[in-house]
């Protein structure tokens, strides 16, 4: 009896018409891709043999808030800093880079990860990658972003983009949680400024919305 | 933090794997989930001029019964290890310890393999596994060879796992009807890393006696053991939380070389492993006496 991980769709928040802050945008920058170093490399994967691939820059394409993105990285980047660094989505912070604090959480295929713990050549196989920007269409809130805004649920807001990433993967597997287990499920991210009780509050308020009621 | 620059290899298949690590070797680091190697490569306390990333190969990654055991694959996140269904119902320590693992971003990427490779002497995996008597399956270029739990940790960070070989897959018992699971854990709050863990695994027999228990404590030595004292001290008797308390107190031996960190001293250490070995005991039996495995 073999099992396989469960795969998740791309979250769509609805929006509530609160508006979101600028810093947030994604901008849009692909850094362009050099089309033969792609090729050569898509011939190399197609034989028997994989290719070795840098120590230098490749091109590399990531599937981003549900978008081809393409750049170049050398293997050594992580997604984080590709994120950050390449792409301008800088809403996933770096804090600890050493997969401890949450700041930098994504979804991968749906579940919560750290990005700085994975390397950018490692999600360009086609896995599904959203970050706090791709949550909410442009100028709207998803429901957990605008749950942590009216209770409050962030002092410095830094570990914030962290948070609601850790909270949307987690109620869209249990949708109907207590705080204990809340707790539990956002161990992975850690606020200095000790909102963790807003935190809370703010998450088991959007899955009372999103349920209308908990049981 | 960056890493210092390194070739990248993502093989598909074990042989092109074990191929790579044979041309390479010392020069070369395993990537399998990359939760221990890559903080680890950004410090530049590892700096492989190679990284073989063995994420691809999807052969590696599964969960299922076979000839009375179960076999994981190496590359099966702690995630899937919660999850499965066949080992909550056949074997739940292990998937009791995968919950305790990190957190939930380390375990949706950490793999059993990975996990057990590495050797951290604060990780989750070594007191189950030694607690499950596992079955490690290492293979390289002449073949395959299977080692016991016990033989498998060595030292602080190092295993019995020989250059040129591949940990591919960890064999788990079915537990027999009757038997309770638990894993206790004392959390570095920030990490999620053990500051001890113990796990433990019980068989009532007749007249309420323990027939057979085992306990596997971590992160109080350099490497995981076997609390062989404890097991004495309860095998052929009738099972109480008195007894269970008698024999806890025997859980780290004379000849154990104690951790010392800034998290908890030896002392603290030795104490608290008394403490979450009776815990795990105590949940175990309550479970193998609700007949629940």
């Amino acid at each position: 009896m073999a099992e396989q991980p469960k795969r998740e769709k791309t979250p769509r928040g609805g929006g509530n018409g609160l508006s979101r802050r600028d810093f947030l945008k994604g901008t849009g920058a692909a850094v362009s891709a050099g089309v033969l170093v792609t090729e050569d490399l898509l011939r190399a994967q197609t034989q028997r043999t994989s290719p070795v691939v840098g120590p230098g820059p490749v091109p590399v394409t990531l599937r981003i808030n549900g978008q081809p993105r393409q750049l170049t990285v050398e293997p050594r980047t992580t997604l984080l800093d590709a994120l950050r660094n390449h792409l301008d989505l800088t809403g996933a912070k770096k804090v600890c880079d050493r997969g401890t604090c949450g700041a930098c959480t994504v979804l991968l295929d749906g579940r919560a990860i750290y990005a700085c713990t994975m390397l950018a050549i490692d999600a360009a196989r086609g896995q599904e990658i959203t970050t706090i920007e791709g949550l909410a269409p442009q100028e709207q809130l998803h429901p957990v972003s605008a749950a942590f805004v009216e209770h409050d649920a962030q002092q410095c807001g830094f570990c914030t983009p962290g948070f609601v990433m850790a909270a949307v993967a987690y109620l869209r597997e249990n949708p109907n949680p207590t705080y204990e287990q809340v707790t539990h499920a956002l161990g992975g991210n850690l606020c200095r400024c000790g909102t963790y009780m807003g935190v809370r509050h703010a998450v088991v308020e959007a899955a009372l919305r999103g349920k209308g009621g908990r049981s | 933090m960056i890493p210092a620059a390194f070739e990248y290899h993502a093989p598909k298949s074990l042989e092109e794997a074990l191929r790579l690590l044979n041309r390479h070797g010392s020069e070369a680091k395993l990537l399998a989930g990359g939760h221990s190697l890559l903080p680890l490569m950004k410090l530049r306390l590892a700096a492989p001029r190679c990284v073989i990333d063995l994420g691809r190969i999807h052969a590696l990654r599964y969960i299922r019964e076979e000839n009375g055991r179960i076999a994981i694959g190496a590359l099966t996140t702690h995630t899937e290890v919660l999850e499965s269904p066949l080992l909550r119902t056949k074997c739940p320590l292990l998937p009791q310890t995968a919950w305790e693992i990190g957190d939930v971003q380390v375990r949706n990427r950490g793999t059993i393999g990975g996990s057990l490779a590495h050797a951290d002497p604060a990780a989750d995996y070594p007191a189950a596994v030694l607690a499950l008597d596992a079955e490690i399956v290492a293979a390289s270029a002449d073949g395959t060879r299977t080692l016991r739990a016990a033989e498998f940790f060595v030292d602080m960070l190092t295993t019995a796992l020989l250059p040129g070989e591949i940990l591919t897959e960890v064999r788990v018992p079915v537990l027999p009807p009757g038997t309770g699971t638990a894993y206790r854990k004392l959390h570095q709050p920030a990490s999620g890393f053990a500051i001890v863990g113990a796990a433990a695994r019980l068989t009532l027999g007749s007249g309420g006696k323990v027939e057979r228990v085992a306990v596997g404590l971590t992160g109080v030595a350099p490497k995981a053991y076997r609390a062989a004292a404890v097991e004495k001290a309860l095998t052929g008797k009738k099972a109480s939380e008195k007894l269970l308390a008698e024999a806890a107190r025997h859980a780290v031996p004379q000849d154990v070389e104690l951790l010392s960190d800034l998290h908890a001293s030896a002392e603290y250490r030795k104490a608290m492993a008394v403490v979450f070995t009776r815990r795990a005991l105590e949940d175990a039996l309550a479970r193998a006496q609700s007949k629940k495995r």
